[in-house]
């Protein structure tokens, strides 16, 4: 369902979206829809298909493997990413903490929209730079 | 007076209360009734129908029932093909829309449709207290209670079947003042005039077909670039019926389709002023136009309930909502019709539910009358046994036959349980996201999936110790899931619950 008209203004100030302009970020206000869920709902389920990606707008998340939390998203994070771009079913719940209220976007249109908007895909590059640098640092 | 006093439900205490005569307040209190369980219903229409009294603007559904099919009318398995009538558990009550369609369309026309909901509520005996209007709502003493035009109402549960009926408009300078979709004049009055329509979902596309033969000039602009079903093969985008002007616009006969967003309006003479700009041009453009349109939607008329801790999401307002559709944030409160659609279910592939049309929505309310009477009165209803050997053939005809599979998919499920002791139970129809996230018992769920680019295919949930695993089948190209290779795939898929259950019978 399409999104309330508050979420230009949030989007606006998250790091993935910081290159845009306004009428692009009224663009992802539109393509994207808008999800709520309840404290304990899962967004992902491990192992299913059709997933898609997500932006928190508002509350947290867990990040569950195995019924273990293993970290916490807030507003402006995202998951999904690596099953959208993989083909693959996730390999963790994604688990609401409190309300929790976000953008999301169909796997399939994942690859169009980052191709047709390639500020948001090099911000996107970093976050995934980020995160492998964080892994190889625990591993070391 | 006296038709007042002939009014059901005078103001008091119910075990149950639905606000609205719409076809989810209707589909509700037939399935209620079915199941025994007192009720009022209230409602500020003077007549059934809900939003279907005046809309759509141009007369004619988008939703087809088909004349002629396969199945007999009265028939449970008809129901896949007719979108518009409201269920029934009688034979005879089913399938009220193809005896009042006059075989012009397969489309009902709006008066036929509000004609086959006025013969469902009159043929099966729904009663309504009319002209009752809900204004506003407490909590007291563990009631809800509505302040209504005849007086005050209370319940321990109340259902809010209101649609989606106030209109909304973007916070876009200048729109406030311009006519909303529920406005839209008689189309003769726009003959030679240049009309400028803010959106591109199916009422900006209603609109702009309408308007072909007699507007000079028409545009659609939204944001985002047009969606058309027959491309997300599903009723996300413009319906087929709908398409002539996205046709007139890419083949450049005069209909213009902008992705832009709409800057401001302006009030030029009698007419507008509509500056535009691209996502992805840096220039404005300048329209000046007679008439302006904003085709931007509606939302859910929830009055005070976000006071009483309802929370709201999306442009729509829609009230969030657990798989049962209570209110997620306020217990006692639950939402039926076109607002079920508040619970999305799991949306697998971006697909969404069809709860928000008739077609899909009336199968949640008769999910919802059963859940409320296990829950809240007590009922203990009857799940019929199935014999070992009839699992697989069930479920595959349910799978290739079973409307509420077909109408909602990936959200609705047939649900077996498998207890060693119990046997196989029928468990009926589920919430597919009920049956994922419930941890108790070894059962399977059935239901049909898209993914908006294959043909449908089945899918089957399997429970076992505690964990769900998913087990997708392939589609099939005659849409028929009752041959050799779905046995086999299926039994493989219910191999970890089949065997315990069998081996201590």
């Amino acid at each position: 369902m399409p999104v309330q008209q508050d979420v230009v203004n949030t989007i606006a100030a998250f790091a993935l979206f910081a290159d845009l302009t306004s009428p692009q970020l009224e663009e992802i206000a539109h393509l994207f829809d808008e999800a709520w869920f309840a404290d304990g709902e899962r967004v992902l389920r491990q192992g299913f298909s059709g997933s898609g990606f997500y932006v928190i707008l508002e509350g947290a998340a867990a990040i569950r493997v195995n019924d273990v939390d293993r970290a916490t998203l807030k507003p402006g994070d995202y998951f999904g990413e690596i099953s959208c771009l993989l083909g693959e079913e996730p390999v963790a719940d994604i688990v609401a903490r409190g309300a929790l209220r976000c953008l999301v976007l169909p796997a399939r249109q994942v690859e169009s929209f980052l191709t047709a908007h390639p500020r948001v895909m090099f911000r996107l590059l970093q976050g995934e730079a980020r995160k492998l640098r964080n892994t190889t640092r625990w591993l070391s | 007076m006296a038709e007042l006093a002939a009014s059901p439900f005078p103001p008091g205490r119910y075990p149950l209360i639905v606000v609205g005569s719409g076809p989810g307040g209707l589909q509700l209190s037939y399935s209620l009734s079915r199941l025994g369980i007192e009720h009022a219903i209230l409602s500020e229409d003077d007549a059934p129908g809900g939003m279907f009294r005046r809309w759509p603007i141009f007369q004619r559904m988008l939703s087809w029932t088909k004349p002629y099919t396969p199945f007999d009318h009265r028939t449970r398995e008809y129901e896949r093909y007719d979108w518009n009538s409201l269920i029934a558990d009688e034979p005879d009550q089913r399938a009220v829309m193809p005896g009042l369609m006059d075989g012009s369309s397969y489309f009902p026309s709006r008066p036929e449709m509000q004609k086959g909901l006025e013969t469902f509520a009159s043929r099966t005996g729904i009663r309504v207290r009319y002209g009752c209007r809900w204004e506003s709502t407490a909590r007291e003493d563990g009631d809800l209670v509505l302040h209504t035009s005849d007086g005050d109402f209370r319940a321990p549960v109340v259902v809010f079947a209101v649609g989606l009926a106030e209109p909304w408009r973007p916070p876009i300078p200048g729109l406030q003042e311009a006519p909303h979709y529920g406005e839209f004049r008689p189309v003769g009055t726009y003959a030679n005039r240049r009309v400028f329509i803010i959106g591109k979902q199916n009422s900006g596309f209603e609109i702009a077909t309408g308007l072909l033969p007699w507007a000079r000039q028409i545009i659609l602009a939204s944001p985002s670039a047009t969606t058309l079903s027959v491309n997300t093969r599903s009723l996300v985008g413009v319906r087929a019926r709908y398409v002539q002007p996205y046709e007139d616009h890419v083949l450049a006969g005069g209909v213009l389709i902008l992705d832009a967003s709409i800057e401001r309006i302006e009030r030029q003479g009698d007419g507008y002023r509509v500056v535009t700009r691209g996502a992805h041009d840096t220039g404005e453009l300048v329209h000046e136009v007679d008439d302006v349109i904003a085709a931007t939607g509606f939302t859910a008329p929830l009055r005070d309930l976000p006071e009483l801790g309802v929370a709201t999401f999306g442009q729509s307002r829609l009230p969030a909502q657990t798989a049962f559709w209570e209110s997620a944030t306020a217990p006692g409160i639950f939402f039926t019709g076109t607002l079920s659609q508040g619970f999305a279910g799991l949306k697998k592939h971006g697909m969404p539910s069809n709860s928000g049309a008739v077609q899909g929505h009336r199968y949640n309310a008769r999910v919802l009358a059963r859940h409320l009477a296990e829950t809240r009165f007590g009922l203990s209803l009857s799940r019929p046994r199935i014999e070992p050997d009839a699992i697989i053939p069930f479920l595959l005809g349910e799978l290739t036959r079973g409307p509420e599979l077909w109408h909602q998919r990936s959200y609705l499920a047939r649900v077996l349980s498998l207890d060693p002791d119990a046997g196989i139970l029928d468990q009926g129809i589920q919430p597919l996201a009920h049956f994922v996230d419930a941890r108790e018992g070894d059962a399977v769920a059935v239901t049909l999936e898209s993914n908006g680019v294959d043909d449908l295919y089945p899918v089957a949930y399997v429970r076992h110790e505690g964990a769900v695993r998913e087990h997708v089948m392939p589609p099939h190209p005659l849409l028929q899931f009752e041959g050799e290779a779905y046995a086999r795939d299926l039994t493989a898929a219910l191999a970890p619950i089949l065997s315990p259950s069998l081996s201590r019978r």
